[in-house]
C-alpha cells in the first residue's frame, strides 16, 4: 500500500482543511457539501492523472488497488479487505438510501441569486440628475426605510438582518450591486419579494414593495445613494 | 368556449319560463343535440380563426423532436465545416514543407466529407421539413424576412457541392507541380464557401434571439438588416473556432480509437501521430475559444439585460457551471496528452519534465476550483443558515467574471506553456544566445501571470463596464502577446538546438488513445449544452421581442429533462460520426484485405491454368 499512502493523506488532508480549516478563517463559514465534494473530486482527479503520468508510476499507484480486488498477496490483511468490500457497498447503499428516503427535510436548494426582470424594466436609464444634492437625498431615504436591513454602512448587517435568512444583500460586496443596471435595482425595489418572477423559485425574499409606499422619483435617488454609499458604481455599457 | 358557457347561461335563464315542460325540452335539446353532431367535424375546421400555428406529433413533442434533429445538423455541420479547414491546414504544410504524411492525412480525412457532407445534407433537409410542418406560422415569417438569403444559401450549396466534388475526386490527378497549387486553391474556395454556409444560416438563428426588424425597405434591404444583427458576428467567429475545435478533436478521436485497434507497428506510429496533430489541432483552437465566447455573452448582456441574466444569473446560469466542468476536463485531457506523448514519446524526459508537470497540474485544477465555484452554492437549509445564505462570505467573490475570466486565461498560458514544454523535450540548445532567451521567455510568462492575476483582482474594484472593455480585454491580449512571443523565439531557439532524444512514434499507453476520446466526448457535450443555453434564452419568444411563442411548448424545460436530450445527442452524434469512419474507411480495408491475400496467394491457392494469379482481383 505504499505508493497509495501519499494520495490517501493528502485526500484526508485536503478534507480536513476544507472542513475545519477554512471555515475558521476569519470572514468565512463552513463550506456546503456540495463544495468539499466538488474541492476533493478535482483532488481526486489530480492524484490519478499525476500518477499515471509514466508506466512505473502508474504501475506503483494501480498495483496495490489491483492487489486489493484481487487478493493477490494480502498476507494478513485478508479479513480487512473482507470488511471493506462489505462494509464500502453498504456505505454507498445507505447513502443512496438517506439521499432519497422520504424526509421531513426540505430540498437542497439551487437557489439563483439575480432573476431576469421583466422586459418593460430593461432599458430604463435613471431619469434623476446625478448631482450632490440628489445622492443625499437619496441617502436619507436609504436610511430611512433600507438602513434597518441593509446596514447602515450598506453592508447588509442593519439591526433587523439578523432575523432574515438569507442575508439582506451586502451593497459593500462587489460581487451584488456593482454587476447590476440600475434598472434591475429599480425594479427589486419597486416590486419587492412578491414581484420576483415564478422562474428560479422558491424565492425567498423579505424586500417589501416599495412601489406602494414610495415615489418612483424617491425610488431612483435611493438608487444613487445606495451605489454612492457603498463605493460601487452600476453596470453600464457607456 | 365563452361563446359556449354564454349559451348554457341563455339556457338557464329561460328554465325557470318553461318550468313545467322541463321533460319535453330537455328530450327535445337532446335530439337536437344527436342530429348536429355529424356538423361538428365541419365546423371545428370552419371555425378555425386563421391558419395553423403549430402542429405536433404524439409522445416526443414536436418541440422534442425538432430540438434533437437541429442539434445533430449543428453537430454534423460543425463537423463538416471544420473538417475541411483542419484537412485544408495539413495539405498546406505539406505543400509547402514536404512532408506527405500530412498530405496523407488531409486525404484521409476529405475522404470523409462526401458522406459526411451527404449526411448532414440529409438532416438538414429533415429539419427544414419539420420546422415547416410544425411551426408554420413562425417559418412564414422567417421566410418573408429572409428570403433573399435563402436564395444565397441555396446557390453557395450548390459552389460548395462543386468545389467539394472537384477537390475530393481531383486529389490524386492534382498532386504536381501546378496542378498541386490549383488543388490547394480549390481547398481554400471549400472553406471560403463553407464559412458563408455557416454564417448565412447564423442569421437566421441569431435574429430569434436578437432581432433587427425594418418595417420599410426593399426585400432585400430588409433580409440585410435583420441579418447584421447584434449576436450575428460574435457567434460567427464563436462557431468557426469552435469547428476548429471540434474538426481537431474528432480527428484526435478517430486516431485514437485506430491507435487501439491496430496491430502493426507502422498503423501504430502513424495513429499515435494523427492523435497528436488532432489534438495539437483542437488545443490550438481551444485557446482562442474563451475569448470569442466571452465576447458573445457581453453581446448577448448588452443587447438585452433580460436575456444576460437569464444567462448569466438566472436559471440558466447553473449551465455555465457544467461548462466549466467540461471545459476543465478538456483542458485536463489536453494536458494530459502532452504529458503523456513527454513521458512515452520522447524516452528520459520524464524524470526532467516531472516537476514540471506537477506544478502545471496543480495550477490547472487550482484555476478549475475557481472556475466551477458557483455564485450561488448548492446547499441544504442548514447548511446556507450556517452560511447566512446561498452565496460564501469567503468563496463567493470566487463566482463571479471576473475571478473566472482570470483563471480561464491562466488555463490557456499552462496549456500553451505544456505544448511549448512538449515542442523543447528531447533537444538540446546550442545557440549562444539560448540562456538569455530563455530567461526573457520565463520572464514574459511570469510577469504576464502576475498581470492577468492583478487585474483579475483589480477587476472587484472598478465599474463593470471598465473591467469589462479594458481590463478583461487586456488579459487577453496579454495571453495573446505571451503566445506571439514566446512562440517564435521558442521556434529560432530550437533551429539550432541538437536532438538528443529521437521522438519514438507509437509508444504511447492506450489511456492516451482514451483521453483523446474523452476529449472529443467532452467537445459534442460542450456543443450540446451551449446551443440549449443559447435557445433556451430566449425564453418563451420565437423571435425575442417580436414573436411569442404559444404553443404548449413555450416553458423552458427543467435542467435535468434538458440534459437527458443533450446526452442523447451526443451520443447519436458519436454513433453518426462512427458510420461514417466505418462506411468510409469500408474500401479501404478490403484494399488491405485484397493486397494481403495477393501477397499469401503464391502459398494457398495455386494460380488457375491459363491466368494470372491476381485476375479479376481489383486493384
Amino acid at each position: 500500500m505504499g505508493a497509495l499512502g501519499k494520495p490517501i493523506i493528502l485526500m484526508v488532508a485536503m478534507y480536513m482543511f476544507l472542513k475545519f480549516v477554512l471555515p475558521n478563517i476569519p470572514g468565512s463559514a463552513p463550506l456546503p457539501s456540495s463544495l468539499i465534494a466538488l474541492y476533493l473530486l478535482l483532488t481526486g482527479s489530480g492524484i490519478v492523472i499525476f500518477e499515471t503520468l509514466s508506466k512505473e508510476s502508474k504501475d506503483a499507484f494501480w498495483s496495490p488497488i489491483q492487489r486489493f480486488l484481487t487478493g493477490e498477496k494480502m498476507g494478513g490483511l485478508q479479513a480487512l479487505r473482507y470488511g471493506v468490500l462489505i462494509f464500502f457497498p453498504l456505505l454507498v447503499g445507505w447513502q443512496t438510501y438517506g439521499s432519497t428516503a422520504v424526509s421531513d427535510m426540505p430540498p437542497t436548494e439551487s437557489r439563483t441569486i439575480h432573476p431576469a426582470p421583466p422586459g418593460e424594466y430593461t432599458g430604463l436609464s435613471n431619469p434623476v440628475p446625478k448631482t450632490p444634492e440628489n445622492i443625499m437625498q437619496g441617502k436619507g431615504f436609504y436610511a430611512a426605510y433600507c438602513s434597518p436591513c441593509h446596514g447602515g454602512n450598506f453592508d447588509g448587517k442593519g439591526p433587523a438582518a439578523r432575523g432574515f435568512i438569507p442575508a439582506p444583500a451586502n451593497f459593500a460586496d462587489p460581487t451584488t450591486i456593482a454587476m447590476l443596471q440600475e434598472s434591475y435595482l429599480f425594479w427589486r425595489i419597486k416590486k419587492g419579494g412578491v414581484g420576483l418572477p415564478i422562474e428560479g423559485a422558491p424565492w425567498k425574499s423579505a424586500m417589501p414593495r416599495w412601489e406602494v409606499e414610495l415615489p418612483d422619483e424617491w425610488i431612483w435617488k435611493i438608487i444613487m445613494g445606495e451605489y454612492d454609499g457603498a463605493h460601487q458604481s452600476p453596470r453600464t455599457w457607456e | 368556449m365563452s361563446a359556449i358557457q354564454q349559451g348554457v347561461k341563455t339556457i338557464q335563464r329561460a328554465l325557470p319560463a318553461v318550468n313545467g315542460h322541463r321533460a319535453w325540452l330537455a328530450g327535445l335539446l337532446l335530439a337536437a343535440g344527436w342530429l348536429a353532431l355529424p356538423s361538428m367535424g365541419i365546423a371545428a375546421e370552419g371555425t378555425g380563426a386563421g391558419p395553423t400555428e403549430y402542429r405536433d406529433v404524439p409522445y416526443i413533442g414536436s418541440r422534442t423532436l425538432v430540438w434533437i434533429v437541429a442539434q445533430l445538423h449543428l453537430l454534423l455541420a460543425g463537423f463538416v465545416l471544420g473538417v475541411p479547414i483542419f484537412a485544408w491546414l495539413c495539405e498546406v504544410i505539406a505543400w509547402r514543407g514536404g512532408e506527405k504524411r500530412y498530405d496523407k492525412l488531409a486525404k484521409e480525412f476529405t475522404k470523409l466529407l462526401t458522406s459526411a457532407y451527404a449526411t448532414t445534407a440529409l438532416f438538414g433537409g429533415i429539419l427544414l421539413f419539420l420546422l415547416v410542418a410544425f411551426y408554420p406560422k413562425l417559418m412564414n415569417y422567417l421566410t418573408d424576412v429572409f428570403f433573399p438569403s435563402f436564395l444565397l444559401y441555396c446557390f453557395l450549396f450548390l459552389l460548395e457541392t462543386v468545389t467539394l466534388y472537384l477537390y475530393w475526386y481531383g486529389w490524386d490527378a492534382m498532386q504536381e507541380g501546378r496542378k498541386k497549387s490549383l488543388h490547394v486553391f480549390l481547398g481554400f474556395l471549400l472553406n471560403f464557401f463553407a464559412l458563408f454556409i455557416m454564417i448565412v444560416p447564423n442569421a437566421w438563428a441569431t435574429f430569434q434571439a436578437s432581432p433587427v426588424v425594418i418595417a420599410e425597405g426593399t426585400a432585400f434591404e430588409r433580409a440585410w438588416a435583420a441579418t447584421w444583427n447584434p449576436t450575428w458576428w460574435p457567434i460567427n467567429i464563436h462557431r468557426l473556432i469552435a469547428n476548429v475545435v471540434l474538426g481537431g478533436y474528432i480527428c484526435g478521436a478517430y486516431a485514437g480509437v485506430r491507435y487501439l485497434s491496430v496491430k502493426n507497428a507502422e498503423d501504430r506510429e502513424h495513429y499515435d501521430w494523427m492523435g497528436y496533430v488532432g489534438n495539437f489541432i483542437g488545443v490550438f483552437g481551444l485557446l482562442a475559444l474563451p475569448f470569442a465566447g466571452y465576447w458573445l455573452m457581453r453581446e448577448i448582456y448588452q443587447y438585452n439585460q433580460q436575456m444576460g441574466i437569464t444567462l448569466m444569473g438566472g436559471f440558466l446560469s447553473w449551465l455555465f457551471i457544467l461548462q466549466a466542468m467540461l471545459i476543465g476536463v478538456l483542458f485536463l485531457g489536453s494536458n494530459y496528452y502532452f504529458w503523456l506523448g513527454i513521458t512515452y514519446r520522447i524516452p528520459g524526459s520524464e524524470s526532467k519534465y516531472r516537476k514540471a508537470m506537477l506544478m502545471m497540474l496543480v495550477s490547472l485544477l487550482l484555476c478549475l476550483a475557481v472556475w466551477m465555484t458557483p455564485h450561488s452554492l448548492v446547499a441544504s437549509i442548514e447548511e446556507a443558515q450556517k452560511m447566512g445564505g446561498a452565496h460564501h462570505p469567503l468563496l463567493g467573490v470566487l463566482g463571479v467574471m471576473s475571478a473566472k475570466m482570470t483563471v480561464s486565461n491562466l488555463m490557456i498560458l499552462i496549456t500553451f506553456m505544456s505544448f511549448v514544454m512538449y515542442w523543447r523535450a528531447g533537444k538540446r540548445d546550442t545557440a549562444g544566445w539560448a540562456a538569455f532567451g530563455k530567461a526573457v521567455m520565463g520572464a514574459i510568462l511570469v510577469l504576464a501571470s502576475i498581470a492577468v492575476i492583478v487585474l483579475g483582482v483589480w477587476g472587484y474594484f472598478v465599474p463593470a463596464i471598465v473591467r469589462i472593455n479594458y481590463f478583461s480585454t487586456s488579459q487577453v491580449l496579454i495571453v495573446i502577446f505571451v503566445i506571439l512571443t514566446i512562440t517564435p523565439l521558442t521556434a529560432l531557439l530550437l533551429k539550432s538546438a541538437k536532438t538528443t532524444t529521437e521522438m519514438v512514434w507509437g509508444s504511447m499507453p492506450p489511456r492516451a488513445g482514451y483521453s483523446l476520446v474523452l476529449n472529443a466526448v467532452m467537445v459534442i457535450l460542450l456543443m450540446t449544452l451551449m446551443g440549449y443555453a443559447r435557445s433556451s434564452s430566449r425564453v418563451h419568444w420565437h423571435v425575442y421581442g417580436v414573436m411569442r411563442d404559444t404553443s404548449p411548448y413555450a416553458y423552458s424545460p427543467a435542467l435535468g429533462s434538458a440534459s437527458l436530450i443533450m446526452a442523447f445527442c451526443t451520443f447519436f452524434f458519436c454513433i453518426l460520426v462512427a458510420f461514417i469512419f466505418w462506411v468510409a474507411t469500408m474500401g479501404d480495408k478490403y484494399k488491405t484485405a485484397a493486397s494481403a491475400g495477393k501477397g499469401e496467394l503464391p502459398h494457398g491457392i495455386p494460380a488457375m491454368a491459363g491466368g494470372a494469379p491476381n485476375k479479376g482481383q481489383q486493384e
